[in-house]
């Protein structure tokens, strides 16, 4: 299973694009390059997650874990471009509640599952 | 030393080749334990060997001994390759023992008992995809007319998993005689917790207490799957969704708290993400699959039915889990 993080920052935001599948397999990839990101007071984050199709909760953990970081910092992160059952995994364990997440474009109209 | 040992080697090898006798032979073979003791690596042993049989035979032909030069690199390598190898088991044998005291400690200390209430038919399965398990099943059986159930899911494996399932299990044991409700037990969980765990690590929850004198179920969730309601009645199937973060992930969170009142023939299956996240070669299989199979079984004792749903989910993805499975029913009989 292969996972892909490209980073494309714009202006001062950070900004990645995942591609590819996030489990227990790929997570630490992709927590490593998290990680690589030396962290600054008041950091913005763009995660685009419109390529990942799947994850699990190992996925999300590394997700927690980031976002506890860059808010430590006073920073922000937005999750964007999650598909639907993507959405309704952050909506279940209540992360939506506390993170920014946002849809994929043309994903809200069956967001009802 | 290794001077020494070559010395006492360069003895031992003119000796055999002389007698060529058994015993000379015994006494190399015991030798060898005290290039273990010295330390002597065994590109250092046949470096010995060849600067022992060129000082004992004059004429040696000067191919055997670029040979031997051949060999000791070789053995060098040979040796960094075997080194890597074992060391490699040893770390595997390590992980595999805290796996063997973390699954002892499962199979012991986070053992619970099935309730049995008049009135409500209780029936579970959790099934770890590998040696460890998880998930976590916890009853808790206050007075003869209420049963507290939690299933929770804990990210990770081996020990920590199965520490923090016992911070888990021994929160709910010290609310045990306080009659908290669902959503206090998970927020007093989750302080408990978040003091405690990693930044990537949570657990989420579901907790219900059900009142067999009024028939009804109060639960709360803390990022867990929804439970699914049967209506006897109605024929139909309702999501049990209540608002509620992971646990382990913000301090002072909260948790909301619902109630629903249970008719004859109506059940709750509390389950695990390893239920819902069935995966088939043709994806995951949607909830209506897991509501046929269960209506299908719908008059069965409630511990019939989780054992169905069980072989039935683990034939479609050809006996393999790839998440830990748990699956608890909660059935109002007469």
């Amino acid at each position: 299973m292969n996972l892909q993080v490209e980073q494309i920052d714009k202006d001062l935001v950070h900004n990645f694009k995942i591609i590819g599948e996030i489990d227990i397999y790929t997570a630490p990839k992709l927590k490593e390059h998290l990680a690589s990101l030396e962290q600054a007071e008041g950091m913005e984050v763009e995660l685009d997650l419109s390529e990942v199709n799947y994850m699990d909760s190992t996925g999300l953990g590394v997700f927690v874990g980031f976002y506890k970081e860059v808010t430590a910092n006073n920073g922000s992160l937005v999750i964007k471009g999650l598909n639907q059952r993507l959405y309704r995994l952050f909506e279940i364990t209540g992360l939506n509640e506390i993170m920014q997440i946002e849809q994929a474009e043309g994903g809200e109209d069956d967001a009802s599952v | 030393m290794p001077q020494e040992a070559g010395k006492q080697y360069k003895q031992m090898l003119e000796n055999y080749l002389h007698s060529k006798g058994e015993e000379d032979l015994y006494l190399g073979q015991q030798f060898s334990r005290s290039f273990i003791e010295k330390n002597i690596a065994p590109e250092d042993v046949i470096s010995i060997h060849k600067n022992s049989i060129e000082e004992l035979i004059e004429d040696l032909p000067a191919d055997v001994g670029v040979s031997f030069d051949f060999l000791i690199e070789m053995m060098i390598h040979y040796g960094l390759a075997l080194k890597e190898h074992q060391s490699l088991i040893r770390k595997q044998e390590s992980i595999q023992m805290e796996m063997d005291i973390a699954v002892r400690v499962q199979n012991t200390l986070l053992q619970t008992t099935t309730p049995e209430v008049i009135g409500l038919d209780v029936g579970w399965i959790s099934k770890p995809a590998k040696q460890m398990n998880g998930d976590y099943v916890y009853f808790l059986n206050e007075t003869s007319n209420e049963v507290c159930l939690a299933v929770a899911d804990i990210i990770g494996k081996g020990m920590s998993a199965a520490m923090h399932m016992s911070m888990v299990k021994f929160g709910m044991d010290s609310l045990r005689y306080e009659q908290r409700s669902p959503s206090e037990v998970l927020s007093f969980i989750n302080n408990m917790i978040e003091k405690s765990i990693s930044d990537s690590m949570f657990i989420s929850m579901f907790y219900g207490k059900y009142d067999t004198d009024t028939s009804t179920f109060r639960y709360a969730s803390a990022g867990h799957e929804p439970a699914l309601l049967y209506r006897a009645a109605e024929k139909k199937f309702l999501l049990l969704e209540s608002k509620g973060l992971l646990l382990g992930v913000q301090e002072g969170a909260k948790y909301e708290e619902r109630i629903v009142r249970l008719e004859e023939g109506d059940f709750i299956a509390v389950m695990t993400d390893g239920v819902t996240e069935t995966r088939t070669e043709k994806g995951f299989i949607e909830l209506d699959i897991l509501e046929k199979l269960l209506h299908d079984v719908k008059c069965e004792k409630a511990q019939t039915m989780v054992d169905f749903i069980f072989n039935q989910l683990s034939k479609m993805q050809d006996y393999v889990l790839h998440d830990d499975f748990t699956l608890v029913i909660l059935k109002k009989v007469n």
